[in-house]
């Protein structure tokens, strides 16, 4: 078949579906995902791993959805919309759910918001207020992991980590450095840098920031910060990776 | 109104750093009107030894950490009719329960050896006897409402004490979270 090249400014060709969210009817490109029509509409969708500008990962399971018709809850940041598509995104039931897998997450590693550098600042945080959850249910696992401080910046404290892979991400997809990956299953995953050796040794770190930027928690920080001084500066992403799309 | 009428309230800090209380005590003058609705029978605040066998509101603040709080805790929750977890380590162990990760001789070497330089010596009476691990109080005891913060403010406290007098069921996850 003969293939034609397209204008470069040409608009592309993707159908607009019409589905209903919450009750109310949106329409949408047919190649989105359930969570980016919801931002377009104002419709709050919790998340924690996913950020705009990355790739979507549906490892934290936080913007699972109900779709009607299908008995799995499904993740809004990578299902993709199709016509006549029905979904709840605040039913008791998903309530539930999401108050239970942050009590997980606060259970598996040390989430002691009080003397976190992220105190105030911190996704995780925000997200137990919204959700309501108020307090864990299930046991502690209390199980120490390491912090690793070798950086001349930046330091790495697995304690506060919630694997989102943010940091993966941005290293691989905008820094283009690939320096952090993740190792191991279960209670044994963490993140990595290089091929587990200290981050300060890593030579294929830049230095750039970008993976303590968009960390969720405290887990990447600045050297130097005391309870609650670590802000973070996310809003860099999305217009880098806009901007990037133009070249 | 007679002084047999009021509403009786309990406090005690468990393991903690006394902070909720003087969240509490942070009040100020309105601690004169809750004078006037409720009689503070317990407490490290006023003078009695004694939890009465009877109380209607009970705030615990703190983890449980030793025998003792534990015992309290118990306590608390038998003599109580309404329990409230006061502040993180209420309600998540907070910063006590950070010596989960290490082993009870670890802890008492820092505490007393490693760290102290007159005469290093482990305590040997005198002490509760420590819990591993550090538990938050509704780990061990069913809590009626937990009011997060670290320490939760005064105007949250308020909001609470006030709510439950009028009779309504307070919901401070609107204006208080953890580490706040």
């Amino acid at each position: 078949m003969p293939r034609y090249p397209t204008p470069a400014n040409a608009p592309p060709k993707v159908r607009v579906v019409t589905l209903r969210i919450n009750g109310q009817d949106v329409s949408a490109r047919e190649d989105e995902t359930i969570l980016s029509v919801a931002v377009d509409h104002g419709i709050r969708i919790p998340s924690l791993c996913y950020l705009e500008g990355l790739t979507a990962w549906g490892a934290c399971r936080l913007c699972v959805v109900e779709v009607a018709g299908i008995p799995k809850l499904l993740p809004a940041c990578s299902t993709v919309v199709t016509e006549g598509m029905v979904v709840e995104t605040n039913s008791d039931k998903l309530k539930r759910y999401r108050r239970m897998i942050l009590e997980l997450l606060f259970a598996e590693r040390n989430h002691v918001c009080s003397v976190c550098v992220s105190n105030g600042h911190c996704e995780l945080q925000n997200l137990a207020a919204e959700c309501g959850m108020d307090h864990v249910r299930v046991p502690y696992r209390n199980a120490p992991y390491e912090v690793d401080s070798s950086h001349d910046f930046f330091r790495v404290d697995h304690n506060r980590c919630v694997l989102c892979t943010r940091c993966v991400r941005v290293c691989d997809e905008i820094e283009g450095a690939h320096t952090w990956d993740v190792m191991g299953r279960g209670v044994e995953c963490q993140v990595i840098t290089d091929l587990h050796t200290p981050w300060g040794e890593s030579e294929s770190c830049t230095s750039c920031g970008k993976c303590v930027q968009v960390c969720p928690t405290g887990a990447l920080v600045k050297k130097g910060t005391a309870a609650g001084e670590m802000e973070k500066l996310g809003d860099f992403l999305p217009y880098l990776t806009q901007m990037r799309g133009k070249q | 109104m007679s002084a047999t009428e009021k509403i009786t309230l309990a406090t005690a800090w468990l393991d903690g750093c006394s902070g909720c209380h003087m969240s509490f005590l942070d009040l100020d003058e309105r601690l004169i009107t809750l004078a006037e609705l409720v009689d503070v029978v317990y407490s490290p605040i006023v003078d009695t030894k004694e939890l009465p066998q009877q109380v209607d509101v009970g705030i615990l603040e703190g983890a449980v950490s030793s025998e003792e709080d534990l015992a309290k805790a118990r306590m608390f929750r038998e003599r109580c009719k309404f329990l409230i977890s006061l502040g993180d380590c209420a309600i998540t162990g907070n910063v006590p329960s950070m010596r989960n990760m290490f082993d009870l001789d670890e802890v008492f070497d820092r505490a007393f050896v490693e760290t102290v330089q007159a005469q290093p010596q482990r305590p040997t009476e005198g002490l509760p006897q420590l819990l591993q691990p550090v538990r938050p109080i509704h780990h061990v005891v069913p809590v009626d409402l937990v009011v997060q913060g670290c320490p939760p403010s005064a105007d949250t406290i308020w909001y609470v004490l006030t709510e439950l007098m009028a009779g309504r069921a307070p919901d401070p996850t609107q204006i208080t979270r953890f580490g706040a």
